[in-house]
């Protein structure tokens, strides 16, 4: 399944709203260094991620670039 | 897949410059996405302020000037009697807008003048450093109190959309916060509100969002939000305060 | 052209800034000028341009700011202690390069003062007042016409330039009434929003940023060199004097303004008693006429500067007649207006020396 939340790790300043806020705890710091130094969030797993939204709403610097959110077919 | 949340267009390319974890990154992205959503963009002139966020015309993608401290609605009101078909808006932090702009803004609202207000409070002056602003809490250390604010030497808070929710001029007025999905969505709706106001001539329209600063507050982000929901809504309570026919 | 109208001068100014194409007012209430804004408030909604009167001076040109960044012809007036308050914005429309017309009606200084005719606000007009490395043009009228024709001026430079441009008078040229004939209407209709302005980005491929600011030195250094090449284009092309009876003349009186007129009197009485002297007048203070001055130096045996101040212009004669030869001053404070005889004695004191 493609990912339901797309990271823009160039901006993330590990600040951890959004691990702070999501409901579903499937974000994280990860290891990565971006070229500014900062840790950037991960989501780490996509399945149990409900596409709430609330990392996009919380997050200040636009690193939680989009939300999606799966389309099931009747 | 369906798009649920997505930057809007109106936000730049340009990476955020402010501290991590600080709110005005929020507020920007809530006022870029209504822009969007209103189809405003193109005819908008923001009057940016002195203070942390003086850089924001690099971050919204508008028409953009930078006012002397504290002058941004006098600056805004130049525009709008002159072009009043431009969407004018002045963003402004605490000592800007309620301590150097006070006589500014409280005119400006006195006139219903058809501009709109986002006023960014965090109680200090953060650009600076962290001294005092006027809605800096009794009790709060800053660099410029750091015996903690005492009433006897600097008075009180300023409660700034109480203040000119009592005036005839202002069409909409508003408190919301950014501290958690619930306010910042309902922070966004007060906005909504305060552009309509200024669409329909209805007068003038501010709109505060209680705001963090890590930094100068010395906290994590998270102990900042958490800070906001401790001692800063119960001093300065969300809601709207004034709101004429047509923006109910 | 062609009605004579009697005026007084602070609604002669107005009334030729809205020929020429003022189109939006904002103002606050300072003696000795109140008469202008009123006229403003009377005239403006007639015509469908904007009158505000805004809450502080401080306010007023912070409101012009914001019009001159659309590009719209945008006009205040004050007197001295109004202008004070007004100098941050001086160095914020500046740096910005955008257009605007301030009229100052000197009184007498400094503080609250009093409400009588003075010139001590030279080095303010023309050497800053407001931080930073900056000019505005600055221009002095002596005569309810002149008051009238150089408002056309005013806006010409301040469009042609992208600057702010001062027109300096004091109390009693806005007191005193005379004949004036305007110049003929500017047709506002022509006017068009300039590429630069800012007010909303509309069908432009790119959005417009109109700020004094740049955190980063070197780009704050290249907005300065623009202002500097900007001021230098200025002092070239747009210095402005008048020279009366210079060309046989053995003594060179300088002033500017009210007191030029008065000196003009000054130089009929000495004539008559055989003195040979004459009056180079600067109209614009900013640029400032160096070059003539500094070529009479030759003729002259010395110059009198006299001024309704301590000696302000006074600097920069010295300055353009370089040492060669001497330069004497006579100067009234605190709104004391010199009466053409006492110019006259104090001008022969200097004689056979």
């Amino acid at each position: 399944m493609d990912l339901k939340v797309i990271v823009n790790e160039e901006r993330c300043k590990s600040c951890g709203l959004c691990v702070n806020i999501c409901p579903k705890h499937v974000l994280r710091i990860s290891d990565k260094i971006n070229s500014k130094g900062y840790y950037p969030v991960e989501l780490f797993d996509n399945e149990n991620c409900i596409s709430c939204g609330f990392c996009y709403l919380v997050c200040p610097d636009m690193a939680i670039a989009e939300v999606k959110k799966p389309e099931f077919v009747k | 897949m369906k798009t649920i949340y997505k930057v809007p267009s109106a936000i730049t390319s340009s990476d955020t410059t402010y501290c991590p974890g600080c709110t005005h990154g929020v507020a920007h992205r809530i006022v870029a996405e209504l822009l969007d959503e209103m189809g405003l963009t193109k005819k908008t002139v923001i009057v940016w302020p002195v203070g942390c966020s003086v850089f924001g015309y690099f971050f919204i993608g508008t028409d953009a000037l930078i006012a002397a401290h504290g002058r941004a609605c006098a600056m805004a009101t130049g525009i709008k009697r002159v072009h009043p078909e431009s969407f004018v808006m002045t963003y402004q932090g605490d000592g800007d807008l309620a301590s150097i702009g006070i006589a500014e803004t409280v005119h400006a609202a006195a006139r219903g003048e058809n501009i709109t207000t986002v006023f960014i409070n965090n109680g200090n002056y953060g650009m600076t450093g962290g001294q005092m602003a006027p809605t800096t809490l009794i009790g709060q250390v800053t660099t410029t109190t750091p015996y903690g604010r005492k009433p006897e030497l600097n008075g009180f808070p300023l409660h700034v959309p109480e203040m000119l929710a009592t005036m005839d001029g202002p069409a909409y007025i508003a408190r919301g916060a950014l501290d958690n999905p619930q306010h910042i969505t309902q922070a966004k709706k007060f906005i909504r509100k305060a552009f309509t106001a200024q669409q329909k001539r209805l007068g003038y329209s501010l709109v505060e969002l209680v705001s963090t600063c890590p930094t100068n507050w010395k906290m994590t982000p998270v102990e900042s939000i958490e800070r906001v929901k401790r001692e800063v809504l119960p001093i300065f309570p969300l809601g709207e305060f004034r709101a004429v026919k047509g923006v109910e | 052209m062609g009605e004579k109208l009697l005026m007084k001068g602070s609604e002669a100014i107005a009334e030729a800034a809205i020929r020429a194409g003022a189109m939006a007012f904002f103002g606050y209430p300072i003696t000795p000028q109140n008469e202008t804004p009123e006229y403003f408030s009377r005239r403006m909604p007639e015509l469908g341009r904007v009158f505000l009167q805004a809450e502080s001076e401080v306010a007023a040109i912070n409101m012009i700011y914001g019009a001159a960044c659309t590009g719209t012809r945008a006009i205040t007036t004050s007197s001295s202690p109004g202008i004070s308050l007004m100098q941050e914005g001086f160095s914020y429309i500046a740096n910005t390069n955008v257009p605007c017309v301030v009229v100052n009606a000197m009184r007498g200084g400094p503080g609250l003062g009093d409400i009588a005719p003075a010139q001590a606000d030279y080095f303010q007009s023309t050497k800053g007042g407001g931080h930073g490395d900056y000019h505005s043009i600055v221009i002095a009228p002596h005569t309810v016409q002149e008051e009238a024709d150089l408002m056309f001026d005013a806006f010409e430079l301040a469009d042609k330039y992208r600057i702010m441009v001062v027109v300096l008078v004091d109390g009693l040229l806005g007191q005193m009434m005379e004949p004036v004939e305007f110049k003929n209407w500017v047709d506002v209709k022509k006017f068009k929003t300039p590429e630069w302005a800012t007010v909303g980005q509309g069908d432009r491929a790119q959005r417009n940023i109109l700020i004094s600011f740049d955190i980063l030195a070197e780009g704050l250094e290249k907005m300065n060199c623009v202002l500097q090449n900007k001021y230098a284009k200025i002092r070239e092309n747009e210095v402005r004097f008048e020279e009366y009876k210079m060309d046989d003349a053995e003594y060179a009186i300088t002033a500017f303004g009210t007191v030029a007129r008065i000196v003009k009197t000054t130089i009929e009485l000495a004539r008559k008693e055989g003195l040979r002297v004459g009056l180079i007048r600067p109209i614009t203070l900013y640029p400032f006429p160096e070059k003539v001055i500094e070529n009479r130096a030759s003729n002259v045996k010395f110059f009198f500067d006299t001024e309704m101040n301590e000696g302000q212009m006074l600097e920069d004669v010295k300055l353009a007649v370089n040492g060669k030869k001497p330069v004497y001053f006579h100067g009234r404070l605190g709104g004391i207006v010199p009466t053409a005889e006492e110019i006259l004695d104090e001008f022969k004191k200097h004689l056979g020396g």
